[in-house]
Order: structure tokens, then C-alpha cells, then sequence
């Protein structure tokens, strides 16, 4: 059995260790907002938060949450004041198109401005190069996360 | 020549398609059957639902939309077109995705289908006519009520007001202006009097799809559903010989093993259980003559090809001309196959019930999904259920005239006999074929003293997309498939004495089009050549296109407006170089100034400015996403998109190998849009992408000289 916690909720997991951290999420928690992109740490599509870090859940075995808190985007709290700057910028900038990356792009802009509130475009590029998006939305990304950040450093 | 519709080859098959099949443009409202249907389940509208509209009693405005959203906006434009007319307040708007049906039929060509860039233009008059017939309604029911003339009432921010301040809500009016009869004639406004039309608006479907609440084909939840992955040949063609599937059927999770017609199919109750049992499959194959294929060898077939004589795309009044050139360029072009890796890969759910069946797919093809589903699975259409899934990208895979994947999927449910929703992974995609076909062009073009060009032989060698399939009657004419020369053989520049020709040899590897079709190479090349043919003349490249375009003024304007605002001809940082290219394509026109600099010998792309004519606007906001999106598309393949064949063998499998662009090599990009006096829109989808592999290739012989011929770009080191 292994315990590890996703949204706040625990979870006493009984299936195959190896199975990626992704598809318990999905086939086993019904989770499927966390998505499935490349199965192998090249897309983003599927980036949770393990201890408040950005992860790429398809390259990570539910062995190695074991003990650790997971967060998905079905999980982030409205309240939080990261979650509702980013949440709002990518709705006022009209970021997305298909929408299928935009849960792991979200997540990856949460984990990015929770720990550096005014990044620069490197820092950006650096936090945003895992998370591929086909429709190419990156410019706005890009603006979405600056106006996340300018409402951040506003509030402070 | 110039024809009326010059844009979409496809749209003169689906025409004479249609017509050939006797289908039937179905009207607005629905017989009373189809009402009831589409009112089960549906909240309890009151204004009894038709195909493209309901108003429920709470005042909500839902506009269900015929084609498929999977990025490109229609779930915000095409309601954008009923509510102009509607005169609801746009936060009554919601969007809905319609299942297959004939009534969601192309308003001209007789099947439901999304692709050519035109959704919104085929929706325009059809939509705004479904809003101005339920206003019209609307405005009827409450001056019935308020015993007043029609005449004396009017609609506005989704109320009907009368004489004497009488006011009633769309909602409370919608049952009894149900019962009424459909003005047949109502009158539709003129561009001047939009209020929401050409108005930027932001998207009805980002906050679910922010809050991960949107629901993809992969997503779906439905009772004892089964996943099935497929293990399909190393090689195209190859077959199944012997299949050991001892070591699987016992692992836990895994309820089926099938061989199909095209593998083996794993099926069980989850994702990882099936893929870690497919792994351990042990297969033998008949690889067949496909194991013969290899990307060298179709390099010198093509090449070989391009030097003899093909059939006759358009014919140069005099041949010979050419031979009395004082300069005469000769260029030999390649472009790779490539594949659309779509973010969401592939996936079908399918429930077969015996006399009837229900599909879960984000289809760019319902018509011809939902028959060829039904075929499979030895059913009637009508019988098959298509229900239309939002889809993570597409850009053409998901309209495959062969259906490959959903046959595939009702193959298996027909055989397992439970709910099954087939899921490709990535390596599936990358190596499942229905790729760009691999091009080779050769062009001969001569110039005189002057730099006047007096003549242009070019050959085009490449799969054509459309033999084989059910639209060859109709898109291969004299033996030339329309989409393999399309930007060539119509160009729009002044060539006298142009040449034509196309061959077509046939591989094992499945071709299909991908976002901008044929104009995703005859760009590459008519543009890359007329800068050639410029620095040959000693002209600039702008002064150039512009004097070669002088009865086209959509493409001077394009042409003037994106040199404008790139700063053309101003000096730039050292190291850096501009190059331009203008290419026409469904129905609309994008110029393209790219700045380019070279990292470690590779094209850097700084920034793009593209100036985009499309008609009619919409929705600016969309217009601006789907122009930024197609350059970054474009430049994926400009960059790095190159699938290549060795033994047979697909060499790539995921994006370690098959890169596409990511957030640091995106250039930032603005779009201008060019003013147009048009009462009608053009295409959006596409036209963005085939300009930017020219644009950086001819910014990179600005910068070293040496110019680009194949394609893609960075994997060469210009210095």
C-alpha cells in the first residue's frame, strides 16, 4: 500500500507501484484534467504540483509520491491569490485555443509565479520550455503570465 | 485564371460530391422527429430546439455549432453570427458542440466536415438568417401578447420592448415564440449596422478549458469502459504472421488480445495495464514491400523524376520561350513528410449495442466518420450515433477520408463486445503515417536583361493526398491532383510562359493534408524562388513582388502594410537580416517579414510581422490567435518537422525526435490586419502558415547568401 495525498485527500493506493503518477490520477482518481501528451517528460501536458513543485506526472511512479502531497489543477484553491491572478490573466488575454495543454501551461505558470512573483522573459522561457502547445498560444502565454505577475506585485 | 473560388480545391469536390449524391441542404428547423431527439436530455428549452439553436426559459442562448472546435474559435464565432442578429446580450451566449447530422451538413456541399478555413464563411449567412428568424419570433410572440403591431416592437439586449415601455426577456417570450411560424424571408443587417460582428471578443469556452472542466475525446468517463491500445506494424503494409499472446492474456488488468486488420489490439482496464501488456506482446510480421521504403531513396526517385517529363498541370503558352533568357536560374527543392502531432493524440470510444452503436471522437469529418463507422460495424448510419468531442488539435489528421482510427476502434468494440475507447499513444501518432507527402520541386526559370522573367518550367513530384480515396472523381482532374500544385500552378504573379507539371508516385506511407495543404511546400517554394529571381535581377525583394503583383491589390496591400510595420529596408543589430514572403490561400492573403539571426550556425527567429487580409473580420481576437498560432505551426515544421524513413521504418516516435516549437524559439509576432471593404469572410485556419518557412528562409540568405532549399531549415549550419 502506499499514502500519498492528492488535493488534500488521501489516498491508500493498492494498485501497480510503477504505473505512472498520470494515469493513477486519470484512470484510477478519475482525475482527468492532468493530461496525457508523450509519456515521456516532453510535453507538459501533464505537469502537477508534487510538494508545490511543478512535475511531469507521466515520468513519475506512484512509488516515488509516496508520503508527498500532490496538487492538480482540479485541486488548485480559487482563493489562492497565484491561482486566481493566473486563472484570470489566461481568460482576460484569451490564451487558449484547443485548451488540451492549458491545464499543464496553468500549472507550470502557478508553480513559476508562486516562487518568483516578477519573472523575467528568460525566466519564463526556462520555467515554460516543457509545456509544448501546437496551436502555439505561447505569445500569450507569455502576456498572460506578465499580467499575473503585475497583479501579484500590484497587490503587495 | 482567375476563378471566383480560388482558395479550397476541396470545396469543388465536396460540391460536385453532394450534387452526385442528390444530398439536400436541410433548413433551419428540424422535422418533428429530429426535435424530440434533440431534446432528450437537453435542459428543458422552450423555444422548441432546432439544429442550431435553442433559448431556455432562463433567458440562455445556446448556438449549437456544426463543426468541430479544436482551437480555432468556431465555438465563439459562429454564435458570434447568431447573436448579431439575435440582439441577445452576449453573456446569454453559451456554445455547443452539434453530433453528426445532416441538418450540420456545408451549406453547399452536402456534409458535415470542418477544414479548408471555412467554418465561419460557410456559416455566415446561414447563422445570421437562424439569429434574424428567431428575433423575428421573438418580437412576433410578444406583440401577439401586447395585441400591438409587430412593426411597433423591437428586440434589443435580449429583450423584446413595445409601445407604452412594455419590455419581456427572450426567456419568457421563447415558448410562445416557438409555436409560431419561421419568417421565411428575413432581412439580415449590412456590415455597418454590426454590433458584435468584427467587435473583439474573447472566447465562450477558456474558463472550462482554464479549469481543466472542458471534456476531450481522451477524457471521457462512460460505465465498464475498456481501454484498448493497438500495436500497429513496424512497417506500412506489414501483416501480422504469428502472435504469441500467451505472456499477456494472464496480466492483470487485460481483458482481450485481437488481431485487427492493421495489428494487434490490447484491450483491458486501464491505460497502463493495456500498454504494459502491449510491450510484452510478442509479434512476428510479413513486413511486405513496405520494408523496401526509405526517405534516400525517395529522395533520388523524386529527384530523378523532376527531371522528365509529368502530366500537364498548366500548360506555358510558349515552352520555348525559356531558351532565349539572358540569365536562367535552376533550383531543386525538398520538403520532408510530416506528421500533425496534435497535442491530444488520437482516441475513439465506441459502444456497440448490436442494431445500434454511439461514438465518442473529435471528428473534423463526421459525414464520413459516422458512415464509415456504421459500415464496420455492418450498420445502417442512422444507426450510428456520432457525438462530436472537443479535440486537442487536429490540424487535418482528424479528417482522414479512410476514418483509419474510429474503423479501427469500431473493429475492436465489434469484437470485444464492450464499451472501448481506443487511445493512440504519442509513438502511435508519430509513427502512424497520414503524413504531409515528401515533395521535391524543379524549377527552371529564365529572365531577361532587364530581370523580366520570359519563362518558368516547374515539375512537382510528390503522393497525392487524394488518389485512392473517395474524392479522386472529383479533386484529380486530367490526372493532376489539385492539391499538389495549388500556389503553383495558380500563382498570382505575372509568369509568362509558366510550366506545370506533376508526377505522383505511389509509396506504402499514407499521406493526408496538413493545416494549409498544398501551400504548406508550393509557398516554400514560389516564394524562396521569386527572391532568388529578385537578388538575380538585383531588385529588392519587396519592389520585386510588388511589380510582378500589379493587378492583385489584396497582395500589394499585404505586401506594403507587413514592410511598413517590420521596418523594412531600416537597419537592424548586426547579425541580424529581414526576409519577406506573400502567399494566397483560402480565399485569403498574409504577407510575412520575418528577423532572423543565426545561434551556433542555426536560424534564430526573433520576430515575425504579418499582414493578413481575410476578408470580412469576425472576431479580431481570433483572427490574431489563429495567425500566431499558424506561424508558430509553420515554423515547427520550418525549423525542425522532418519524419524520414529508413527500411521502412518510421525513425521518429515522440517530440525528443520530432521536436516542435517550444515557449524559447517562439518569435514574438504581431498581426495587422489589412483593411478590407469585403462584405464577406475569408479563411483564418491556414493561410498564416505556408509564408513563415519562406519568410526565415529567405532572411537567412539575406544573412549568408546561400539559399534555402530544403526543408526543414535547422538542420543545416548556414555558417
Amino acid at each position: 500500500m502506499i499514502k500519498f495525498y492528492v488535493n488534500g485527500d488521501t489516498i491508500e493506493y493498492l494498485a501497480d507501484p510503477e504505473m505512472p503518477l498520470l494515469w493513477a490520477l486519470r484512470d484510477t482518481l478519475g482525475l482527468t484534467g492532468t493530461k496525457y501528451g508523450c509519456g515521456r517528460a516532453q510535453c507538459g501536458a501533464c505537469t502537477v504540483h508534487i510538494n508545490g513543485e511543478a512535475a511531469l506526472s507521466c515520468s513519475v511512479k506512484v512509488a516515488d509520491v509516496a508520503g508527498k502531497r500532490v496538487n492538480t489543477i482540479e485541486g488548485l484553491s480559487p482563493a489562492n491569490p497565484v491561482v486566481k491572478a493566473v486563472k484570470g490573466a489566461w481568460i482576460d488575454k484569451d490564451v487558449v485555443q484547443c485548451g488540451y495543454c492549458q491545464p499543464g501551461q496553468v500549472m507550470a505558470a502557478i508553480a513559476l509565479l508562486a516562487k518568483n512573483k516578477a519573472p523575467s522573459d528568460a525566466q519564463i522561457d526556462e520555467a515554460m520550455d516543457a509545456n509544448l502547445c501546437r496551436c502555439g498560444t505561447y505569445p500569450r502565454v507569455r502576456e498572460a503570465i506578465k499580467a499575473a505577475s503585475a497583479a501579484l506585485v500590484g497587490k503587495r | 485564371m482567375k476563378t471566383p473560388v480560388r482558395n479550397a480545391s476541396r470545396r469543388a469536390f465536396l460540391k460536385s460530391s453532394a450534387a452526385a449524391a442528390g444530398a439536400l441542404v436541410i433548413g433551419f428547423w428540424l422535422p418533428e422527429r429530429q426535435r424530440l431527439a434533440h431534446a432528450q436530455g437537453a435542459p428543458k428549452p422552450a423555444i422548441p430546439p432546432n439544429a442550431f439553436l435553442r433559448i431556455a426559459k432562463d433567458g440562455t442562448v445556446t448556438v449549437i455549432v456544426k463543426n468541430l472546435e479544436f482551437g480555432q474559435g468556431v465555438t465563439t464565432a459562429l454564435p458570434m453570427l447568431v447573436a448579431e442578429e439575435l440582439e441577445c446580450e452576449w453573456k446569454q451566449v453559451r456554445a455547443e458542440l452539434a453530433p453528426a447530422g445532416p441538418e450540420y451538413a456545408h451549406t453547399a456541399f452536402g456534409m458535415q466536415l470542418t477544414g479548408g478555413s471555412m467554418s465561419v464563411a460557410d456559416s455566415w449567412t446561414q447563422l445570421r438568417t437562424v439569429g434574424a428568424q428567431a428575433r423575428t419570433m421573438l418580437v412576433n410572440a410578444a406583440a401577439e401578447q401586447w395585441k400591438a403591431k409587430p412593426e411597433a416592437c423591437r428586440a434589443e439586449k435580449g429583450f423584446v420592448l413595445g409601445p407604452g415601455g412594455k419590455k419581456a426577456s427572450f426567456g419568457s417570450l421563447a415558448e410562445a415564440a416557438g409555436k409560431l411560424p419561421v419568417p421565411e424571408k428575413v432581412a439580415l443587417k449590412t456590415p455597418k449596422q454590426f454590433k458584435v460582428i468584427g467587435k473583439p471578443t474573447r472566447r465562450l469556452d477558456s474558463a472550462d478549458k482554464v479549469d481543466a472542466k472542458a471534456v476531450f475525446g481522451l477524457d471521457l468517463k462512460r460505465p465498464n469502459l475498456h481501454t484498448a491500445l493497438v500495436l500497429h506494424p513496424p512497417v506500412f503494409g506489414a501483416k501480422v504472421s504469428r502472435i504469441d499472446a500467451k505472456k499477456v492474456t494472464t496480466l492483470a488488468g487485460v481483458t482481450h488480445v485481437i488481431e485487427t486488420a492493421n495489428g494487434v489490439a490490447v484491450v483491458g482496464k486501464s491505460f497502463w495495464a493495456v500498454k504494459k501488456a502491449r510491450d510484452a506482446l510478442d509479434v512476428q510480421w510479413d513486413l511486405g514491400p513496405g520494408a523496401q521504403v526509405s526517405t534516400e531513396g525517395l529522395r533520388q526517385q523524386y529527384a530523378e523524376l523532376a527531371k522528365q517529363p509529368g502530366t500537364v498541370a498548366r500548360k506555358a503558352d510558349d515552352p520555348a520561350a525559356i531558351k532565349g533568357a539572358a540569365k536562367t536560374v535552376v533550383a531543386e527543392y525538398e520538403v520532408p513528410f510530416l506528421a500533425h502531432a496534435p497535442m491530444e493524440p488520437l482516441n475513439c470510444t465506441v459502444e456497440f449495442r448490436g442494431d445500434s452503436a454511439e461514438i465518442w471522437c473529435g471528428s473534423q469529418f463526421q459525414t464520413v466518420d459516422q458512415a464509415a463507422a456504421a459500415k464496420a460495424l455492418g450498420l445502417a448510419p442512422e444507426k450510428v450515433k456520432l457525438n462530436t468531442m472537443l479535440a486537442g488539435g487536429g490540424f487535418g489528421r482528424r479528417a482522414n477520408p479512410a476514418s483509419d482510427y474510429i474503423v479501427e476502434a469500431c473493429e475492436i468494440a465489434a469484437k470485444v463486445k464492450v464499451p472501448v475507447k481506443v487511445v493512440w499513444t504519442r509513438e502511435d501518432d508519430i509513427r502512424g503515417g497520414y503524413y504531409r507527402p515528401m515533395f521535391v520541386h524543379r524549377v527552371e526559370a529564365g529572365l531577361d536583361a532587364a530581370g523580366k522573367i520570359v519563362g518558368w518550367n516547374h515539375a512537382v513530384v510528390g503522393q497525392s493526398i487524394i488518389a485512392g480515396t473517395s474524392f479522386e472523381p472529383f479533386l484529380v482532374k486530367n490526372g493532376v491532383d489539385e492539391t499538389s500544385v495549388e500556389g503553383v500552378s495558380d500563382t498570382p504573379y505575372d509568369i509568362p510562359n509558366l510550366g506545370v507539371t506533376l508526377q505522383s508516385p505511389k509509396s506504402p506511407v499514407p499521406v493526408l493534408w496538413w493545416r494549409s495543404v498544398g501551400h504548406t511546400h508550393t509557398a516554400f517554394v514560389m516564394e524562396t524562388m521569386i527572391d532568388e529571381l529578385a537578388a538575380a535581377a538585383g531588385k529588392d525583394p519587396v519592389a520585386y513582388r510588388k511589380s510582378l503583383l500589379a493587378k492583385h491589390p489584396r497582395h500589394l496591400a499585404a505586401l506594403d502594410l507587413a514592410a511598413q510595420k517590420a521596418g523594412w529596408g531600416k537597419p537592424l543589430p548586426k547579425g541580424r537580416a529581414r526576409g519577406i514572403a506573400v502567399h494566397e490561400s483560402f480565399g485569403s492573403v498574409c504577407a510575412q517579414v520575418a528577423e532572423v539571426s543565426l545561434e551556433d550556425g542555426k536560424p534564430k527567429v526573433h520576430r515575425v510581422v504579418a499582414a493578413f487580409d481575410c476578408g470580412l473580420v469576425v472576431n479580431p481576437l481570433t483572427v490574431e490567435a489563429q495567425v500566431q498560432g499558424a506561424i508558430a505551426f509553420g515554423l515547427s515544421a520550418a525549423l525542425h518537422g522532418e519524419i524520414t524513413l529508413k527500411d521502412g521504418q518510421v525513425q521518429q516516435s515522440n517530440f525528443h525526435n520530432y521536436p516542435v516549437l517550444r515557449m524559447s524559439e517562439m518569435p514574438a509576432v504581431e498581426v495587422h490586419i489589412v483593411p478590407s471593404a469585403a462584405d464577406k469572410p475569408t479563411g483564418v485556419g491556414e493561410p498564416g502558415t505556408p509564408p513563415i518557412a519562406p519568410a526565415v528562409a529567405n532572411a537567412i540568405f539575406a544573412l549568408t547568401g546561400k539559399r534555402p532549399r530544403v526543408l526543414p531549415l535547422g538542420k543545416t549550419k548556414w555558417a
